[in-house]
């Protein structure tokens, strides 16, 4: 059976298990470091990039998903998740995990006020997808491995580069499974790869 | 099209300060503090609740001076009061591009009766509840978070407990009520039927629910976390305190790891004197800042 971590030191982690739970695969709310052993993708949600950094850097597990990540298991990060794992962050804000080659702005698209939800495609995984912005970022700029999957108003939203996925809204927060079950599909693979 | 100001765009918010900490703060130095130890936002104000009580008189909206600066200082989200019922103090906070705003009985309330209909505002709202009457009402009226409305200023958690205890055990009950039962229990309580529907077939709120008034220590943070609160505010417990960073980055550890006692043990040691506290029983009725809404 396929298990899928979710980071639960800040934020929506519940919310992001129980969207593992309904594509069938198994979840588990990662607060040690030791737990990274017993899973075999990472899901980093959204919350306060600030604090889950603190708590990141507090708990040293910055360099065991950096392992992680880098031994071919997936990690897919979503709003704050998506800060963690850019290799750029505009101004003078420090580069977190800095996996993936993404450069981003935080707040792009203002404060809590001009938060909103709107219908995207995400290419080759849905059409017609309730996206939830809240406070969130966008990509400004990906490298030339990393697979734009999605745009608003311009503005990327949903890139992947290889096994590692990233969304700037939140799609735990809706009914709409799509884009986890994506993200379980990398995993199922990514699995069969490091088991040859 | 994008649409601002859903639901669920504004319950999200609240979904994403989940498992944190929300420090009060009345300027950009203190907010600082409070963002590099690892709060989720931080309630900007003029006055910490212990400082409200000891001035007397009308507690009103900060200067906006104040919450200017505090916006400016950080880039986590910025909350600030209102007086319950003041539309005019919550449209300029909604103006000013506040994140959340506090319709909040640590203010001196401007409606004795009606609370501000806060649906109509773009941005989201949280309210205090002290049981599940009140968290209904104040969800009907387009709250997108709640808080136990606790004792502010006083340092003591034993009025925070009994809310969170009431609120739950009231939906425990609600669960085991028949449909028919449940048309009386809504009148008994003054509650919206069909939210306690909502609440009796899903067993929980559809809000989050932070614990507030009265956290003073790592330990009081951890155990509104058991008794199931989605995360915890601190108002005079950090800044009243006599070692502000450590006491701050100490709360925000004990929310996180709630249930690691040792760890728990080891973030009270050598914490220097928590703010001083007030026993219930001292306060005359006027002064319980929770009677002041329904």
């Amino acid at each position: 059976m396929t298990t899928i971590g979710v980071l639960g030191l800040q934020g929506a982690f519940r919310e992001h298990v129980r969207s593992v739970e309904a594509t069938g695969a198994k979840a588990l709310v990662v607060k040690r470091i030791e737990q990274l052993k017993e899973i075999d993708g990472l899901i980093i949600p959204g919350g306060e990039s600030t604090t889950i950094r603190r708590l990141i850097d507090k708990y040293e597990f910055l360099e065991p998903i950096r392992d992680f990540g880098k031994s071919g298991n997936p990690i897919f990060g979503t709003c704050a998740g998506l800060i963690l794992l850019a290799s750029e962050i505009d101004g003078s804000y420090d580069v977190h995990l800095g996996v993936m080659d993404i450069k981003v702005r935080r707040n792009a698209f203002g404060r809590q006020r001009e938060s909103f939800e709107a219908d995207l495609d995400i290419e080759g995984v849905a059409e017609g997808f309730n996206a939830v912005f809240i406070r969130a970022p966008y990509i400004e700029g990906v490298g030339e491995n990393t697979k734009v999957l999605a745009r608003y108003d311009g503005h990327i939203v949903a890139a992947q580069e290889g096994h590692y996925l990233a969304c700037s809204f939140h799609p735990e927060l809706t009914d709409d499974h799509r884009l986890t079950e994506h993200f379980v599909e990398m995993v199922e693979e990514a699995k069969k790869t490091l088991a040859l | 099209m994008a649409q601002t100001g859903t639901d669920r765009v504004k319950r999200g918010m609240a979904e994403m300060q989940k498992g944190g900490v929300i420090m009060d703060v009345v300027n950009a130095e203190q907010a600082k503090i409070a963002e590099e130890a690892g709060a989720v936002a931080v309630m900007a104000l003029e006055r910490v609740p212990a400082d409200i009580r000891a001035a007397g008189g009308v507690a009103r909206m900060a200067d906006p001076t104040i919450v200017e600066e505090v916006m400016n200082a950080v880039s986590i989200p910025v909350m600030a009061k209102a007086r319950i019922g003041h539309i005019t103090e919550a449209r300029v906070l909604e103006a000013m591009g506040v994140d959340y705003i506090d319709e909040s009985e640590v203010l001196t309330p401007a409606d004795e009766i009606y609370h501000i209909k806060k649906d109509d505002y773009t941005v989201p709202f949280v309210c205090g509840c002290r049981n599940l009457g009140e968290a209904t009402r104040r969800i009907r009226e387009g709250a997108s978070m709640l808080r136990t409305k606790g004792e502010p200023g006083t340092g003591n958690i034993v009025e925070a407990v009994s809310h969170m205890r009431q609120v739950q055990s009231q939906i425990r009950h609600l669960r085991g009520l028949s449909e028919d039962e449940v048309m009386v229990y809504a009148k008994e309580n003054g509650a919206p039927f069909d939210l306690l529907m909502e609440i009796r077939e899903e067993g929980r709120l559809p809000v989050v629910n932070f614990a507030a008034g009265g956290i003073a220590t790592p330990a009081d943070a951890s155990l509104m976390m058991q008794l199931g609160a989605d995360g915890v505010f601190v108002g005079s417990g950090i800044f009243k305190s006599n070692n502000p960073e450590k006491f701050a980055r100490a709360i925000v550890e004990a929310t996180t790891h709630y249930d690691d006692y040792k760890l728990i043990g080891e973030l009270s040691k050598g914490l220097g004197t928590a703010m001083k506290g007030m026993e219930m029983s001292t306060l005359t009725p006027e002064q319980r800042m929770q009677d002041r809404s329904q």
